[in-house]
């Protein structure tokens, strides 16, 4: 006890403590009290996890992402951290709505609380700042398109909204240096803010207390025990949800794959990468009504939606505690606060219906005669999904024996053959050829007028290539100027009568050339029959007539009348096919049409493609990419 | 801990109620130091106009020297240049049907990032058109005036959509009326040379910032 009477004495501890915990609470401890405290807590939860979230986190456009993808996915229960953080913010988001419409409600602002009022809504500004600077940390596809969005905005402020913008994004275009500048606000300048703010809101709401909403109901009580036994239960909740939310699977005992960090925690999308539009781009759900409010201001009118009717509206609330002084002033004050969150919500479930109205089978011809939003939201959830597709594969490549290399994880869906493959494809090939299978799926050409290459190179291809009735269809050679050339004679008028035994021996031979990845089995089980068509192609296939005649085939035949049988459908034969298909290897003087897209690796202004994405479609046609091995268990 | 429950109006703030202002009871120890502080009692010095003007300045200027240095190189991207603005190659003319169909390539350059130089990396995206009659070719940037995202272009519709506040452009980049966007998508200047017996699309790309009436490039 003298211990304690020494600390009274030295520092002024018990007084101070029994001044903080023995607040006096007129007409007794009630629930509507709780949301100050809950959301002091909440930002206790998002200082205490976003400090360990900064020890594993580097702000740069090469680690960002990679970092973030550290925590979520390799470091020891990262995914439960990074999810606390995440929907802790989001729970405060609306832990400020209901405090804020307590406080209106209960008529808190009016004197002599008024300043107190204001800081709270400077705090407000705080926290959905911290929020909107967070939203871009992990440096995915999302954050990255829907915070350029926001910056974009900001270049509409009158004078010197160009200047405002630079700044904020730390020069003309993204890069490190936004980052750099985003981590510092959302770590440093706005929790700094927040605390003193927070710290003279509380100091001035100890000074005036608690404002009873009705100080006759019960006998007085204090903040300790009372009171605070509510708060922490609500906070208790409060955390729960937030738990509930970053454990959801594992809670439902929805299946979980191979690591925690897959399904639990926050979600993390592809890298950025400012090549690549994103089309499912949206803000966090607490700003959809801005996002959506945007599309009502027409042309110039912009500014408008964006800065000035939510500028005003914050304007106004800041006049609130004078408007409240007035007779009819505080009914007008908790009408408007209510119709304000009435159009908040009207405008976020527009938002998300516009976006999301394909999904469902409900039509509402009259909104939408045409059916463009329904064209519009298609193509939304498409965005989405392929997004998604992106997020799951870059993830994959970053968990493979290559991990990311010092260039970033920027580079890792840059040179994935199974991401880029159909994209260079469905741009550069598709003009004319198609792909895709048996059952129609797949990149369908514009106008077929050169052959399907699904599968190309496989044996299914190389027997349809030898087949009579199947040489002159749309899939091979039908819609192409060699329809009527010597191949498809030769395959016409003779290989008809060719037993269908010698026939897959010869397919087998030829296929066994691309030493496709997923045939190396079968061309190692069928070994023989390989050998039988490799004689029969170089010798004797029907009547004397073999392949050598055209075409060069290991050591016999030449080249230069028809392409190269020698690797044919390899990697590197592919890889010079499209490079540059005149070359003496391939159709030296019966090309098609088909343009070369990398003839001259010194004249970078003349290739089309540059030697790795011909690389990566050569990869792609020849389904050769990295795919994770099953896991062992079979979870 | 003492269970007397202070029910004054307000409680003071920290450094009067040490005065003993409460109900409690009297600490054993009166806070000796705070009473013979005695601020209460003692005038404040009447010291001149000058000595307080000093004290200011003094105070200011020690604050002044690292705020001033933050700010400095705080404002430094102001001067700051985009990789944006030269004429570069973009596409070779027979790359680019002439069906006036308008199609994406990406727009390559060295881009300068802080301290990183990126070689040949895409710092932004066109769209390429080239009609039959006049073999022409013009150019659009693929950025949405409004707000900056990506356009579409929509080959069934044959119209170019955004896919975040459903502005609408025709084919040449005109509005499709009503529109969010303050003006037709952007159309860069281009034209084809000849390049080792070969036509190339050159570009001059540039960014324009988003939401003004008129184009106003990024630095």
């Amino acid at each position: 006890m003298s211990l304690m009477n020494w600390l009274e004495h030295r520092t002024g501890l018990r007084s101070l403590l029994h001044e903080a915990l023995y607040e006096r609470v007129p007409g007794g401890a009630r629930w509507r009290y709780v949301w100050g405290s809950s959301l002091v807590f909440a930002f206790m939860v998002q200082a205490i996890t976003g400090i360990f979230l900064w020890m594993a986190y580097s702000p740069s456009g090469q680690t960002a992402w990679e970092s973030v993808y550290f925590i979520q996915y390799e470091m020891q229960y990262g995914w439960l951290l990074r999810g606390l953080h995440h929907f802790m913010a989001q729970a405060m988001v609306v832990l400020l709505a209901l405090h804020f419409l307590q406080i209106v409600i209960d008529g808190a602002y009016r004197a002599p609380r008024e300043v107190n009022f204001w800081l709270g809504l400077v705090l407000m500004q705080i926290v959905l700042g911290m929020s909107l600077t967070g939203y871009l940390l992990p440096w995915d596809q999302k954050g990255y398109w829907a915070t350029r969005v926001a910056t974009n905005l900001m270049g509409l402020v009158p004078a010197v909204g160009p200047q405002l913008q630079q700044l904020v994004v730390g020069g003309a275009d993204y890069g490190h240096h936004t980052l750099t500048r985003f981590f510092a606000m959302h770590a440093g300048l706005l929790p700094m803010l927040l605390i003193v703010f927070l710290a003279v809101h509380l100091a001035l709401f100890r000074r005036h207390g608690v404002h009873a909403k009705d100080p006759h109901r019960k006998p007085d009580t204090t903040f300790w025990p009372d009171q605070l036994l509510r708060d922490a239960v609500v906070c208790l909740a409060v955390l729960a949800v937030v738990l509930f939310l970053t454990c959801k699977p594992l809670i439902l005992g929805e299946p979980l794959g191979d690591r925690p960090g897959e399904h639990l925690g926050a979600h993390l999308g592809a890298p950025a990468d400012p090549a690549v539009p994103y089309s499912a781009a949206r803000p966090e759900w607490y700003f959809l009504f801005l996002f959506q409010f945007l599309k009502y201001f027409e042309g110039d009118s912009e500014v408008i939606g964006a800065l000035v009717v939510p500028g005003a509206i914050m304007g106004f609330m800041f006049l609130m505690p004078l408007i409240g002084r007035w007779r009819l002033g505080h009914g007008f004050n908790v009408a408007f606060t209510l119709g304000l969150l009435l159009g908040i919500a009207l405008l976020t479930g527009q938002a998300w219906w516009d976006d999301n109205m394909a999904a469902y089978d409900v039509e509402i011809a009259m909104l939408d005669p045409e059916g463009h939003k329904r064209e519009e939201s298609a193509r939304f959830l498409e965005a989405v999904e392929g997004a998604q597709r992106d997020g799951a594969r870059a993830v994959q490549l970053a968990s493979s024996p290559q991990g990311i290399s010092s260039a970033g994880a920027i580079e890792l869906l840059r040179n994935d053959p199974k991401s880029q493959g159909p994209v260079l494809f469905a741009q550069y090939c598709a003009s004319c050829h198609s792909h895709v299978d048996a059952d129609g799926k797949g990149i369908q050409a514009e106008e077929v007028s050169a052959p399907n290459l699904y599968g190309f190179g496989s044996r299914r291809w190389a027997a349809g290539l030898l087949d009579p009735e199947r040489i002159v269809d749309d899939n091979y050679f039908g819609k192409t100027a060699h329809s009527e050339g010597d191949m498809v004679s030769f395959i016409v008028d003779t290989l008809g009568e060719v037993e269908a035994k010698k026939l897959e021996q010869i397919a087998a031979a030829l296929s066994a050339e691309a030493q496709l990845p997923a045939q190396q089995k079968l061309d190692e089980a069928d070994a023989a029959d390989i050998e039988a068509g490799r004689e029969l192609m170089a010798g004797d296939i029907v009547d004397g007539r073999n392949c050598i005649e055209c075409h060069r085939f290991g050591e016999d035949g030449e080249l230069g009348y028809g392409p190269d049988l020698e690797g044919y459908a390899s990697r590197e034969w592919l890889i010079g096919m499209i490079s540059n298909p005149e070359h003496e290897r391939f159709y030296a003087y019966s090309n098609d049409r088909m343009p070369a897209f990398h003839p001259d690796p010194d004249a970078p202004e003349r290739n089309r493609l540059t030697r790795r994405q011909v690389e990566m479609l050569a990869d792609w046609l020849r389904g050769d990419w990295y795919e994770p091995e099953p896991a062992a268990n079979g979870q | 801990m003492d269970d007397d429950i202070p029910l004054e109006p307000a409680s003071q703030a920290a450094p009067k109620s040490v005065a003993g202002n409460r109900s409690g009871p009297t600490p054993k120890y009166t806070a000796p130091h705070a009473a013979s502080r005695g601020h209460a009692t003692v005038e404040p010095p009447r010291r001149g106009f000058l000595m307080k003007l000093l004290t200011l300045l003094i105070g200011g200027l020690a604050t002044f020297v690292p705020v001033a240095a933050g700010l400095a190189t705080f404002l430094d991207p102001l001067r700051r240049k985009s990789s944006a603005g030269h004429s570069l190659p973009v596409a070779p003319l027979d790359a680019l049907p002439a069906d006036g169909v308008p199609r994406l390539f990406p727009v390559i350059a060295d881009r300068d990032d802080a301290w990183n130089r990126f070689a040949d990396e895409p710092i932004g995206a066109v769209y390429l058109r080239r009609t039959e009659d006049e073999n022409q070719v013009t150019a659009l940037n693929a950025i949405c005036p409004h707000a900056g995202c990506f356009v579409d272009f929509n080959r069934d519709a044959g119209n170019y959509r955004c896919p975040c506040h459903t502005s609408g452009f025709e084919v040449d980049g005109d509005r499709i009326m009503p529109c969010v966007a303050p003006r037709d998508l952007d159309e860069l200047a281009c034209e084809v040379r000849e390049v080792e017996g070969q036509q190339v699309i050159y570009v001059a790309f540039q960014n324009f910032y988003s939401g003004l009436e008129e184009q106003v490039p990024k630095a």
